[in-house]
């Protein structure tokens, strides 16, 4: 077997099988070994269904967030962690429609998933998780994850890498070893900066350690839209596939993200 | 800003307890004014004024040591809070340290927030990674209901203050107490919102505090009644989780004790250093019950 040196991690997918699609070509053309998808397939966008059978068709292994725990225990929210109402509100209407769209076998296929899953990469023992490893669902924002913080975490879970997503904006933080943490961003939804690509991330080992690259995709992006409106999904949701620019679920971000975007 | 909740006696109820354990210390608090406000709401529940001196202002030394420690400990965050904070000479110098090692937020009234703070918060903002939160209150929508509360002509220099921030591009949240019967409703909420965008914030960051205040109020009225305790309860791991005290603890000038709530209560101290109120605590106080019930966190 060859070793393990190039993998692609995949955040939420959100149901945007478009990009999914772009993302898992971008991944196989630069050479990776493996494709890992973080969790949340499903969310905000059309179809959820397409998502599931690109990641089963292409075989790519994945880890649980909160909407696949969600959805294969029946549960009657998404379990974002949100706390404001507005916010709230456009989370159940996203879940809602996706409860209904997902097909119940996939919701079981979603609940047999583990919860976490480790990998070693060169010499660095990586943690892969939804949102932290201790929470499913708890955001680790780059303004407000410090480096004490993630220190603590490491060690609690004898790893060098926490590797996760939840939040929707792709960063990371990494001392002169390469321990701390990259958020792969996500897929299903542009990161907040006014363009319409997504993001993934590719972790390759080499001679200097682990690296990392985060890719752009681009994809077709009015058709998502359009395809959102025609399945009913709120014109908040369009706006932001086409703008680049959250409009939903924006009081859980910290100061200085909520800065950064228009709304 | 010590508005948080109304609380029951602080003297521990009778009978067993359910102890919350310590999971991890991921919120440091700083009772950095001690109980020292310039104002004297009537509804603080720690009853700050300018004569208040049952808790100390803290020093800028003690500030630091617990953020050494805090360092150490990987705490998440840090939240500063009083009486008010910028009643304290050496508040910026605090920011600064705790900024350069994790996100910050500072509980204040707002009033004290001229240009010149505005522009100094500004810079401190700018030069950290981390995210810097100013949260201020406003009991209501206007003066008719701030000011019964909050003192003659407070609502008009706390809407000074946010209009300060504004012009720095600095968003600070504002929590409104719902003292008033629309404030939960859509439309105050689009009232209070439009008041913000008239200030000059751009992306008004609002928090309506639920109605559990006015439900501690009631009961506060009718008195401390027995069953209001968790004496023989028993609390789920998650339930234990969810409590704040299982993940923060709050330094004072006299020490550290287990919650910003229970700073006035003796046996709430645990400790001289962080390290050493790592440790589980008997939820022996009816504000436990409360916390429990209501689902109460002063982070917000
Ligand atoms: S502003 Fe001062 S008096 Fe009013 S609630 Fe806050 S700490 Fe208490
Ligand atoms: S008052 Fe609330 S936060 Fe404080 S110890 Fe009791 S339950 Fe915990």
């Amino acid at each position: 077997m060859r070793d393990v040196t190039r993998v692609a991690f995949l955040g939420g997918i959100y149901s945007n099988y478009l990009a999914l699609d772009a993302a898992i070509r971008a991944a196989k053309a630069r050479g990776v070994d493996a494709i890992w998808a973080l969790g949340d397939f499903g969310a905000f966008g059309p179809h959820p269904d397409r998502s599931v059978e690109l990641l089963r068709e292409h075989d790519i292994p994945g880890i649980q967030g909160n909407y696949e725990e969600s959805l294969s225990s029946n549960a009657e929210d998404c379990h974002c962690g949100y706390t404001d109402p507005r916010d709230n509100h456009y989370a159940q209407i996203s879940y809602d429609y996706t409860f209904a769209k997902t097909s119940a076998a996939y919701k079981q296929w979603m609940g047999t998933l583990p919860k976490q899953a480790r990998l070693e990469l060169g010499d660095q023992r990586l943690l892969l998780c939804h949102g932290s490893p201790r929470q499913i669902n708890e955001f680790l924002w780059e303004s407000n994850t410090p480096t004490p913080f993630i220190d603590r975490m490491l060690d609690a879970n004898d790893a060098d890498l926490i590797v996760c997503t939840h939040t929707g904006i792709h960063w990371q933080r990494r001392d002169d070893r390469g321990r701390g943490v990259v958020n792969v961003g996500a897929l299903g939804r542009p990161a907040n900066d006014g363009r319409t690509n997504v993001w993934f991330a590719i972790l390759t080992s080499g001679p200097h350690g682990v690296q990392t690259e985060f890719v752009p995709v681009e994809y077709d992006h009015e058709r998502l839209a359009r395809e959102m409106t025609e399945e009913g999904l709120p014109d908040e949701f369009v706006e932001t596939i086409r703008t680049g620019w959250w409009t939903t679920c924006l009081e859980i971000l910290p100061a200085k993200e909520r800065a950064r975007g228009q709304f | 800003m010590s508005q948080l909740v109304q609380i029951a006696p602080l003297a521990p109820a009778e009978g067993t307890f359910p102890a919350v354990p310590m999971l991890g210390l991921d919120t440091l608090w700083f009772q950095v004014a001690g109980t020292i406000c310039n104002l004297e709401c009537t509804h603080c529940f720690i009853s700050c004024s300018p004569t208040n001196h049952a808790h100390a202002m803290m020093t800028l030394d003690q500030v630091t040591s617990y953020l050494a420690e805090a360092k150490r400990l990987g705490v998440r965050e840090y939240y500063f809070t009083g009486g008010e904070p910028f009643m304290n000479k050496s508040i910026f110098e605090m920011f600064e340290a705790a900024l350069a090692q994790g996100p910050t937020s500072v509980l204040t009234n707002g009033v004290l927030i001229k240009d010149k703070t505005a522009e100094r918060l500004q810079a401190l903002s700018d030069a950290s990674d981390y995210s810097f939160d100013v949260r201020i209150s406003v009991d209501g929508y206007g003066p008719e209901d701030n000011d019964p509360v909050r003192g003659a002509g407070t609502f008009d220099r706390i809407v000074e203050g946010i209009a300060a921030l504004a012009r720095v591009g600095l968003n600070p949240v504002i929590t409104v107490t719902e003292v008033c019967g629309e404030a939960g409703t859509r439309a105050g909420r689009t009232r209070f919102i439009e008041l913000l965008r008239s200030l000059g914030l751009a992306q008004p960051r609002l928090k309506i505090l639920p109605l559990l205040r006015i439900g501690a109020e009631e009961q506060r009225a009718r008195g401390y009644h027995k069953w209001e305790s968790l004496a023989g309860a028993h609390l789920t791991g998650d339930e234990l989780a969810a409590l704040q005290c299982s993940s923060c603890r709050i330094a004072c000038a006299s020490g550290v004790f287990v919650c910003p709530i229970l700073i006035d209560a003796p046996g709430a101290r645990m400790g001289d250093t962080l390290e050493a109120t790592l440790r589980p605590f008997p939820l022996e106080y009816s504000a436990c019950f409360t916390c429990h019930a209501e689902g109460l966190s002063c982070a917000t």
